[in-house]
């Protein structure tokens, strides 16, 4: 994790209520998300969802439909009119990069600042200085097509950066490298986030990315962000299905909540287990990692002062990753597996009888 | 819906003022191109459609224009002629191109590279200047054929005519064929070889093959390029200027020049030209059907590696055949073209005696407009081409990047020029502009507009592609970086762009140098281009100062070409040919 700003700063950036129709498409619909100044928070979503169209927004490209982007409090986006991007003092880093071929490196990295109007020697030292940060000073009068992908991302990483930017915008800027060289860029773009405290906004669909760079992640689908906050919280504390899904992988268990019991296809629990129990009525879904669940060749013994939610079961299928066992269970008498993660250790063939215990307090109630 | 480049107002909030202050192109822009276009392309074609209606004299509504375009047997069989033409040329296309393509594209014939290079000879070839060729060669008494005919059997007479029908058709589909060529080509090139090895595998031999599986998947292409030839004879006016004439066979096109003549019957030429019009739409939907609207026919499946069909001994017949083709469309006719450029009478031989320069120095110093017809034809082809280009670009980058609303009526309009006959287009403008107040006829003005209209289409066509492959994100990264719409032309597309524009001008270039159907009708004392000049040598009978002008006209087209291949190399020749 970074560290939280530890004095609490202005709002740099404040999306309310923004939507955008291309036509009858609704690409993005009603987001709301407030950035500090110095904050880092990723879009994180599924292919279509629109977190293109939302930073294109914020950058000032695309108009939105409903809602407004305002900066350090002033309104720059609204369905009434935009301020275009040039007078926006953002930069953007593009999926493409968007290097332009026909200049150098320095050519490249230059042109923002020239054109603020700052005299030929501030020009140089300032291309020269981020140049540096980014690691390619050797290569300022080389042109980018003679660069390699993590040369060129860095590029358009030292473009975008040496002017300054109120708002530093970032789209995928990582889904055209390697999955090595990906993994190196990643924290290449912490360490520069570290050192300059820009505010970004990053669009990833990678959800690694966006637990290594950002303070916050918006999770988006269908146009709407699901859920914002912190890495942790979003893996741990999913509100929706979809939240729970998307981020890292899960059993979601439905089931139908009367009194006392909430019953599944083919097992049940004690709602008293779950802190959340005066929220379950009628049809529920609990989420529960894999790796929350415990598997044992016998009914666990009961632990004084600790309840756990025990289920019996059938290993239907498994696989050996390595790092762990990917087991598919399925309870007694119901058509509902659940995949479960286990220890290398833990080793039953398909079709033993195998005991799952979870506990309750990772246990995740989602809408 | 598009970007908003202005603000949206309606709504005075603060700071409206202060976004209006930074209104990039403005509407301004818009409404110019759509005048620029209407006055193109609208406005001609919605004259030419109104003069049919009119009576010239009061401008009353009436269907006599009708009545006279088709009241006289003569009228009408020139439309049944110009119909048994195109067909008659198309036939005689397919049978030579289809095989010639299958044989470049898919066998071990030898000497494929210079079948493709002289049917792209046949492609650059004005039609005219090779009747001219033709004249020469197969003209009925002293034609070069005809004489060495005499000569070796010692028969009282030559027996080719080439001012018969059968001649018409001839001298049209040696220079019509590589349309097919062309287009069956490319589908067999692209067709993958995977499809006739399914048929090989489950036991059909080679020739099998080829009849039920090779060509039936090449058939789309054919047609496409079969209509595209059957719609080029049909609007072929030189050709038919120099040998239907003489031959007393009337077409369409030779009809219109009737109507042409003293005194100038434009709305009963209005009125014949529109079935000309409508075929040429309709049979253009269809092509664009059968072809998918790629330019080419794609087969998928994947291309790879593909073995030639080995034809043993007969592939020197089907190279021997191929040749003759070419041989007839570009070889003899350039050897008497230059025979006859260079000679004091052409039809005395191959001497040192009869070696001159004479018509160079006629054509050059001595004729009143001959030499004024060649600066004509470049700066109207270079003035069209610019003109052309410019509007090209600016309309297809508002379009590719929805600066603007109603993007696809502008490039509709762009386009449409392709679907007008050079001929139709001709009688639009002269409808539309040789009356006062704008009195254009026999202008400069009205030629270059002319041509800068007919070729429109490929102006835009290329110009489109060229910014298709510009990724917008480069014009984004400028913006978002402080710079304006116009920043990002001048410093990032335009350098970009430089090098598929100068293509682009070139392809222009080219076939303006050598318009005639468009010019035959607009042209006065002064504003002659190479193509009226060389007919009218022609039609005098100075065949040597004639054959000297041509021989010009294709130096200078190939001067061109070789530029652009210069340039942009081999994707150049490709460009050209779609
Ligand atoms: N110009 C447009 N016209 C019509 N629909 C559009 C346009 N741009 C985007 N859309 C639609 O809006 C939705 C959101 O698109 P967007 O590009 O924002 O998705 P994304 O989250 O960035 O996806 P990806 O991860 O694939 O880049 C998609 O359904 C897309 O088809
Ligand atoms: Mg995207």
């Amino acid at each position: 994790m970074m560290p939280e700003p530890t004095t609490p700063d202005a709002i740099r950036l404040a999306l309310h209520g923004v939507g955008c129709r291309f036509g009858k498409v609704t690409a993005v619909d009603d987001v709301t998300l407030e950035l500090r100044a110095g904050e880092f928070v990723s879009l994180l979503g599924p292919s279509g969802c629109g977190k293109t169209t939302t930073l294109r927004m914020i950058a000032g490209f695309i108009h939105p439909t409903a809602g407004t982007i305002a900066m350090d409090g002033e309104v720059l986006s609204s369905p009434s009119g935009s301020q275009p991007p040039q007078r926006r003092n953002m930069s953007m880093i593009f999926q493409s990069y968007a290097i332009w071929p026909h200049m150098t490196v320095a050519q490249n990295v230059a042109f923002g600042v020239k054109l603020r109007g700052l005299n030929a020697a501030t020009v140089k030292q300032k291309v020269e200085r981020i140049l540096d940060i980014v690691r390619l000073r050797h290569l300022a009068e080389r042109y980018p097509a003679t660069l390699s992908g993590g040369q060129q991302q860095r590029v358009a990483l030292a473009r975008a950066m040496v002017v300054e930017p109120r708002v530093l915008l970032l789209d995928e800027p990582l889904s055209n490298l390697d999955a090595s060289l990906r993994e190196e860029m990643r924290f290449e773009i912490r360490r520069l986030h570290d050192e300059f405290r820009m505010t970004s906004i990053y669009v990833t669909h990678d959800q690694a990315e966006a637990m290594v760079t950002s303070h916050r992640i918006a999770v988006m689908n269908h146009g709407r962000v699901e859920q914002v906050g912190t890495p942790y919280a979003i893996y741990n504390n999913p509100k929706t299905r979809f939240v729970a899904g998307f981020i890292g992988r899960t059993n979601l268990l439905e089931g139908k909540a009367q009194g006392r019991v909430i019953r599944f296809d083919g097992f049940a629990a004690d709602t008293t287990l779950f802190a959340f129990a005066a929220e379950l009525d009628g049809d529920a879904t609990l989420s529960v990692r894999p790796q929350s669940i415990g598997l044992a060749g016998a009914a666990p013994a009961p632990v004084a002062g600790r309840r756990m939610w025990s289920i019996e079961g059938t290993v239907t299928q498994r696989a050996y990753l390595g790092e762990f066992w990917d087991y598919i269970v399925a309870p007694l008498g119901g058509n509902m597996p659940l995949r479960v993660s286990a220890p290398p250790a833990v080793d039953f063939d398909v079709g033993a009888r195998v005991w799952m215990s979870i506990d309750p307090t990772q246990v995740v109630h989602v809408t | 819906m598009a970007q908003h480049l202005w603000p949206v107002t309606g709504r005075r909030s603060p700071g409206v003022m202060a976004r209006l202050r930074h209104v990039e192109p403005s509407i301004g822009i818009w409404i110019l191109l759509v005048v620029v276009l209407a006055f193109l392309i609208v406005n001609p074609l919605s004259r030419l459609l109104l003069s049919s209606l009119q009576d010239p004299g009061s401008g009353q509504f009436t269907l006599a224009n009708f009545a006279a375009a088709y009241g006289q047997p003569r009228y009408l069989a020139a439309l049944r002629n110009s119909l048994v033409l195109g067909v008659s040329v198309t036939a005689l296309c397919i049978v030579t191109a289809v095989p010639m393509a299958w044989a470049v594209s898919r066998t071990d014939m030898p000497g494929k590279t210079l079948v493709g290079v002289l049917t792209f000879g046949a492609f650059l070839t004005p039609p005219y200047l090779g009747a001219l060729a033709w004249i020469l060669l197969a003209g009925p008494n002293a034609g070069w054929l005809n004489a060495a005919i005499v000569a070796v059997t010692g028969a009282e007479k030559g027996i080719f005519n080439i001012f018969s029908f059968p001649g018409l058709v001839f001298i049209i589909a040696i220079y019509s064929y590589p349309y097919i060529f062309v287009f069956t080509t490319a589908a067999l090139k692209t067709m993958s070889s995977e499809m006739e090895e399914a048929a090989n595998i489950l036991g059909a031999g080679v020739w099998r093959t080829t009849l039920f599986i090779t060509l039936p998947l090449a058939l789309p292409a054919i047609l496409g390029g079969a209509i595209i030839t059957f719609l080029e004879a049909i609007a072929l006016f030189g050709s038919p200027a120099m040998i239907a004439i003489p031959a007393r066979y009337n077409v369409v096109t030779t009809q219109l020049l009737e109507f042409f003549s003293y005194p100038v019957r434009v709305e009963v030429a209005a009125a014949y030209v529109l079935p000309l019009l409508a075929v040429t739409v309709l049979l253009y939907l269809v092509q664009q059907r059968l072809i998918g609207g790629r330019g080419h026919v794609t087969v998928t499946g994947k291309g790879g590696a593909r073995t030639l069909i080995a034809l043993g001994r007969l592939r020197w017949v089907v190279f021997g055949g191929s040749m003759v083709v070419c041989t007839l469309s570009v070889i003899l006719p350039l050897v008497v073209i230059a025979q006859a450029a260079f000679a004091k009478t052409w039809g005395t031989g191959f001497h040192a005696g009869n070696l001159t320069l004479d018509n160079f120095r006629f054509i050059l110093f001595e004729h009143q407009s001959a030499s004024r017809s060649i600066i004509n034809s470049l700066a109207y082809a270079a003035a069209a081409a610019s003109f052309a280009l410019a509007l090209a670009l600016a309309i297809a980058y508002i379009v590719q990047r929805r600066l603007m609303p109603f993007g696809g009526v502008l490039s509709f309009l762009c386009l449409a020029p392709f679907v007008v006959p050079g001929i139709v287009l001709a009688i639009g403008f002269y409808a539309a502009y040789a009356p006062q107040p704008f009195a254009l006829y026999g202008t400069a003005t009205i030629m270059i507009l002319a041509f800068t209209t007919r070729f429109l289409p490929i102006a835009y066509a290329n110009a489109s592609a060229a910014i298709r492959g510009l990724n917008p994100e480069l014009e984004d990264a400028v913006r978002i970086l402080g710079g304006g719409r116009i920043t990002a032309i001048r410093r990032v597309v335009a350098p970009l762009l430089k090098g598929s524009l100068v293509g682009a001008w070139l392809l222009v270039f080219i076939p303006a140098t050598r318009e005639l159907s468009t010019a035959i009708f607009l042209y006065g004392p002064n504003t002659r281009v190479m193509s009226v000049m060389l007919l009218g040598l022609a039609d005098e009978g100075a065949l040597e100062p004639a054959a000297a002008l041509g021989l010009l006209l294709l130096a200078v087209i190939i001067a061109i070409v070789g530029i652009g291949y210069a340039l942009l190399g081999r994707e150049f020749l490709a460009r050209q040919g779609e």
